[in-house]
């Protein structure tokens, strides 16, 4: 299901008063990207050479690169550079490919508020600023679900940290953690946090999932098991942390019996649960997608509003980095023609989903406009299926039907080509992407 | 946690161990205000508090309302304490900048029961001296409040109740009294009492403290230290209440006070905006044992989502931020138990429940009072006494550094936001460390900032708030070298 709806609450923050916020100087550049990940960066190398003004990239850390910053194990720029690099490194060739290209990176700059409808303000060490740009690129990505948001009971014990937070901890403070870990999740960022607890010389006693099976690549599941002697413990909930101050033990109960054990631990590492980071764009009253909570976007990466795009994990709650980087890649030519004056149509086919697919990406084709990135279609699973038959419907009638020969699996994007859309009548009603019931489950 | 007592600059109290005229035990709210009181007179004053920080009991996790009492016991110590200290804390907060927000409260009604009750709370209100509530009908409830759940019958409005932060509070009370010459000792846990003809001695977890007065404002732990000068006046029992703090997103959806009406079968759970732009579901109420366990349960999470659902579906849709349990100091006795005995030269504050964040400082003139009427300690005002102190905002009504483009001017440290979800910046993180009261844990530098305390909990900014409170904010007075590629605004502009 992914009817567009306006966000919630269009009213700006109630309480703070943007009147307050006299900006020491104002930059206008044609382009301001907001986000210096991969999909910003990759955007600001991409645009930089196509546009005639200053294309700004605004990163609130204190060095741009997003989360590979902090990912210290191969494994990035697959599919957009073609290498297989540690985080650190990619990151690093994105941050020089986007300088060489023109585009400002401008660190330590975190936008707090719109003054405009592309007009930000950002408060940064040298002053607070205000940004009028021509077009605005949100590029914000998601985070993990910390311990609150996941109502998981218990002693506020120390010694519980999301992925992020651990690989920041460990790769950017080299600091350590404790001896023995629980990983909640077993998804591919769950892998990527096993390998930095390895490097750090604690030990992953457990993984768990509520799924019935793992949830990453299969190339995980039994090297990663026997590599990290690590268990994943399947339809298994963690329903409470115990110990203070610091972590002895998580409870975790069977889904299948309500069966409850304890597990002694050190460490326990909350893994995957993403949640896009939009305050940006619900504050300038962008419609999100229910589900994923990130904007909805066309083909184009435009979201709702006029000359603001949006692209990176803020929009697929987490793809890849390399994925990211290409919709960076891909939205260069998008802004562009918007800053040429191309406006697109007002008619669209919106696309939808049904179970178990929780949300699609694109939403939204418009005639005339471009397949979406990388010819294809951004899916999220709520259950594994293998070798899945995918089927398009367009008022009652089936339009594409496509078997794809890689699973769907909870807990990482799934993929379907866009080609599956080649045939829907382009004036006609929604599309919902289903599979088809009759496959076989694993 | 290392331990490193506080200890004044004034001069005017003795080393730890040494003699003090006044010791004053528990420092929570109650205690420092009273601590604050007695440090105005010529008097040597020492706060005793068994945690490595202010404010670590009942102060930290409660609702965190400023009450005009409409709702106490007519009559009661509670009822006139409450009412005058709404006031007392009103001004203070003024002077001191604890971010107050006066948003008013309405009580509403879900079935005929509550509705049938308001005209008594009303009648009530007026009983403690609050003539300004109102009975309001259903229509005027869903204008003043557009996103509470459907079946609200009717409400009493409450205008004068207002949202404060509790934790500015505790840490201006606490701060004032140590710049008025109180010696705040931390990690002190009293284990025995001795008085004597003329002093009294405190055994303590960090040496004996001894004072010719002892005032005991121990919360929790308060009628265990009254035992230990051998009363029995009351006894507490550990309340429970977990409370759920939904995502910033979600203030405007409620922009007052939501409150239960209280009926036979108990208070009920409200909804409250919070000073820091948050919304607050809860409390439980739940009776323990252990006066320690600030854990959460699942009975108390799903009991809370079950009761938001009712009270404002949409809320149920924000991300929950933080979940937290305070223990409230529920006592047998219905009233405070204030008392002062001459002859051990001894008071009680004790069975103060979370309305001693709103009581506290009427509470400490009121001891000042009984004090003074045993005509055995010399109450001579000092007229050397130091303003009030100026808090650092951490109130989203209020202008904040990273907002405040001359003070960024001024001091690049001011423009480093440190904590994004909270836009915390590393020069409030270095000026907390500098202050008279610095954190000595992350828990109580969130208290002081609000660092880590947002949506993320850590995922972006844990690393560096850790590597800050190891540095006492060093790295973050710097603010380090300004970035090439951060001047680059004036190119973008050119």
């Amino acid at each position: 299901m992914t009817s567009p709806v306006s966000s919630p609450h269009d009213a700006p923050d109630a309480v703070a008063d943007p009147a307050v916020a006299q900006a020491t100087s104002v930059a206008t550049p044609d382009v301001v990207i907001v986000g210096g990940g991969p999909s910003g960066l990759r955007a600001a190398a991409d645009l930089a050479p196509l546009v005639a003004g200053a294309v700004l990239v605004l990163e609130r850390e204190a060095v741009a690169g997003g989360i590979p910053r902090h990912s210290d194990h191969p494994g990035y720029g697959i599919r957009d550079m073609g290498t297989f690099i540690s985080g650190p490194h990619y990151a690093r060739i994105l941050r020089e490919r986007a300088a060489a290209a023109g585009a400002v990176i401008m660190t330590d700059a975190t936008v707090t508020d719109w003054a405009g409808p592309r007009s930000l303000n950002v408060t940064t060490p040298t002053g607070r600023i205000r940004v009028d740009a021509r077009a605005v690129v949100l590029a914000t990505g998601a985070r993990e679900r910390p311990r609150p948001a996941r109502l998981i009971p218990g002693d506020r014990s120390h010694g519980v940290y999301t992925t992020g937070h651990l690989q920041n901890v460990v790769h950017l403070k080299h600091r350590e953690v404790g001896k023995r870990a629980v990983i909640v999740g077993s998804e591919l960022v769950s892998w990527s946090a096993a390998m930095t607890l390895h490097h750090v010389g604690c030990r992953t006693v457990l993984m768990t999932t509520e799924y019935p099976s793992s949830d990453s690549y299969w190339l995980f599941n039994r090297p990663g098991r026997i590599f990290f002697r690590t268990r994943v413990a399947t339809r298994t909930k963690v329903t409470a942390i115990l110990g203070r101050p610091d972590v002895e033990a998580v409870e975790i109960e069977d889904l299948d019996t309500g069966n409850r054990r304890t597990v002694a631990c050190d460490t326990v590492i909350l893994t995957g649960d993403w949640i896009p980071d939009n305050e940006l764009a619900r504050a300038a009253g962008i419609a999100l997608d229910p589900q994923s909570r990130g904007p909805l976007v066309d083909s184009a990466f435009r979201t709702t509003i006029p000359g603001v795009f949006s692209i990176g994990n803020v929009v697929h709650p987490v793809d890849t980095a390399d994925i990211a980087a290409l919709d960076g890649a891909a939205v260069a030519r998008h802004v562009r023609a918007y800053l040429n004056g191309a406006r697109p149509t007002d008619q669209g086919v919106e696309i939808r989903t049904e179970a178990p697919f929780r949300w699609v990406s694109p939403h939204l084709v418009r005639p005339g406009d471009p397949a979406p990135a990388r010819n294809r279609l951004l899916l999220w699973t709520d259950r594994y299926i293998a070798a899945p038959l995918i089927t398009a419907t367009q008022d009652g009638r089936t339009v594409g039907r496509k078997r794809v020969w890689w699973p769907a699996a909870p807990g990482r994007v799934f993929r379907v080509p866009s080609k599956i859309l080649d045939r829907m009548d382009t004036n006609g009603g929604p599309v919902t992407i289903a599979a088809e019931r009759s496959t076989r489950h694993r | 946690m290392s331990s490193t007592p506080t200890t004044s600059s004034g001069g005017r109290a003795g080393a730890p161990g040494e003699f003090f005229d006044v010791v004053v035990i528990g420092a929570g709210i109650v205690g420092s205000a009273i601590a604050r009181k007695l440090s105005g007179y010529r008097l040597s004053v020492a706060l005793l508090e068994a945690r490595d920080d202010v404010g670590e009991g009942t102060s930290k996790a409660n609702t965190a309302i400023l009450h005009t009492g409409f709702d106490a016991k007519p009559g009661t110590l509670e009822s006139r304490m409450v009412r005058e200290g709404y006031r007392l804390l009103g001004d203070y907060a003024k002077v001191t900048g604890i971010p107050v927000e006066r948003t008013g409260a309405i009580l509403v009604a879900w079935d005929e029961e509550q509705l049938a009750a308001l005209p008594g709370l009303q009648d009530k209100a007026n009983q403690n001296g609050y003539h300004h509530t109102e009975v309001i009908g259903a229509d005027q409830v869903y204008a003043a409040l557009p996103h509470i759940g459907a079946g609200a019958l009717g409400g009493l409005t409450v205008p004068g109740e207002s949202i404060i932060c509790t934790w500015t509070t505790n840490f201006a009370l606490a701060t004032d009294a140590v710049q008025r010459g109180t010696t705040l000792l931390l990690n002190r846990w009293v284990s025995a009492v001795d008085v004597g003809a003329e002093t009294t001695v405190l055994k303590t977890s960090g040496g004996d403290v001894t004072g010719r007065w002892v005032v005991n404002a121990a919360g929790l732990g308060g009628d265990n230290l009254d035992q230990l000068f051998r009363f029995d006046r009351f006894h507490i029992t550990p309340r429970r209440g977990e409370l759920l703090v939904f995502d910033k997103q979600a203030r405007p959806l409620v922009d007052k006070i939501v409150l239960p009406v209280p009926t036979a079968r108990g208070k009920g759970v409200l909804v409250s905006p919070t000073v820091y732009g948050n919304v607050m579901l809860g409390p439980t109420a739940e009776d323990l044992t252990d006066r320690t366990n600030t854990g959460t349960s699942e009975a108390g999470m799903t009991f809370l989502v079950d009761k938001g659902k009712q009270l404002c579906p949409q809320l149920l849709e924000e991300e929950v931020t933080a979940t937290y349990a305070g223990l409230r100091a529920a006592s047998d006795s219905p009233d405070y138990v204030i008392d002062v005995d001459p002859a051990k030269r001894y008071v009680l504050a004790g069975g103060i429940r979370s309305t001693g964040l709103t009581a506290g400082m009427a509470v400490a003139e009121y001891i000042d009072g009984l004090v003074r009427d045993t005509g055995l300690l010399e109450l001579v005002d000092r007229d050397d006494l130091p303003a009030p102190p100026t808090m650092p905002n951490i109130g989203e009504a209020f202008l904040r550094p990273y907002q405040d483009a001359a003070r960024i001017a001024a001091d690049p440290a001011y423009g480093k936001i440190v904590c994004f979800c909270e836009r915390v910046t590393a020069g409030e993180i270095r000026d907390t460390f500098c202050s008279p009261l610095p954190p000595h844990s992350v828990e109580g530098l969130r208290r002081r900032t609000r660092a880590q305390n947002g949506r993320c909990q850590g995922f972006f900014c844990g690393a560096e708030v850790s590597e800050l409170l190891t540095s006492r904010g060093a790295a973050a007075g710097t603010a380090g070298p300004v970035p090439a590629t951060a001047t680059a605004a004036q190119e973008v502009q050119a």
